[in-house]
């Protein structure tokens, strides 16, 4: 079994709120990501996916195939947008880090039938990022 | 569902590498440069990784600024700017940056109830990091 890693840069809006919540619960809990004006962040996708080596070719996936599947299943839809009223996901989930690594991971495992999805890292920041392996 | 949130601190300390059960001889050919008596220092780049479910209504594994104030409080305040061999920890044990690395988890393992403590990484240098996971579960890469 073999990992690879492909990284891809997007760069998107996004603010904290659930209506559920008071005002004052949502400037306590989310602080100045409750801004409802948004602010953005250049993020920095890992996609990394596992396989056996294939014998003809000696990929485990082809990063040509990976990389188109990232762009229109990710990039096309997040790159310069406003995540929480362009992207359908954040129509009803609020639109964080862990909830961003999640969506990102169930637009692409339907989409990849050679190698299997291992994790999913999004990068906020340098300093803080989230890993999903697809765990319930 | 379940997602692993990691992030990532910085502070600088010094320290020197020396043990008592070894000759003059034995700390000098173990520890080479690090054995110097005056300590030398290191700008240590600390990742604390937690896990466990994203909460439906706030959409996080925990809350991010009671991570910032765990870490702030109990890890930043004890070893910035501090010279690690004059610190409890340290009584009686090298401050290798493998035993910080434990030191810090066993520090932050007892106090932090908002998620599961999953991993902490200490990164030296650019060329050497290290990380623990709690007992029977240590790793190191160079």
């Amino acid at each position: 079994m073999v990992y690879l890693t492909r990284k891809a840069e997007f760069s998107a809006s996004h603010y904290y709120h659930n209506p559920d919540f008071s005002p004052e619960q949502n400037r306590q809990i989310f602080g100045k990501c409750n801004n409802p004006q948004g602010h953005g962040h250049n993020y920095m996708l890992e996609v990394t996916v596992k396989g056996d080596i294939d014998p003809d070719s000696g990929f485990v996936v082809d990063l040509k195939q990976l990389k188109e599947i990232m762009h229109r299943e990710v990039l096309d839809a997040m790159d310069h947008r406003f995540l929480n009223k362009e992207v359908p996901e954040f129509t009803t989930r609020i639109p964080t880090t862990e909830n961003l690594a999640i969506a990102i991971w169930q637009r692409l495992e339907p989409k990849l039938d050679n190698a299997k999805l291992h994790r999913v890292r999004v990068y906020e920041t340098a300093d803080l990022f989230v890993d999903f392996y697809g765990e319930r | 569902m379940k997602a692993h949130l990691t992030r990532r601190y910085r502070f600088s300390a010094s320290h020197r590498l020396h043990s008592g059960n070894f000759s003059c001889e034995q700390n000098r050919a173990i520890y080479g440069k690090c054995n110097n008596p005056h300590g030398h220092g290191h700008n240590y780049i600390l990742e604390v990784t937690v896990s466990g479910q994203v909460d439906g209504r706030t959409g996080m594994v925990c809350n991010l600024i009671e991570l910032d104030d765990a870490v702030q409080s109990e890890i930043l305040e004890r070893f910035d700017r501090q010279n690690l061999n004059t610190l409890l920890p340290f009584a009686g044990k090298v401050p290798t940056t493998e035993n910080l690395c434990v030191a810090i988890y066993e520090i932050l393992q007892p106090i932090f109830h908002a998620a599961h403590l999953e991993r902490v990484r200490l990164e030296e240098t650019m060329m050497n990091s290290f990380e623990y996971r709690g007992k029977e579960n240590a790793t190191v890469s160079s």
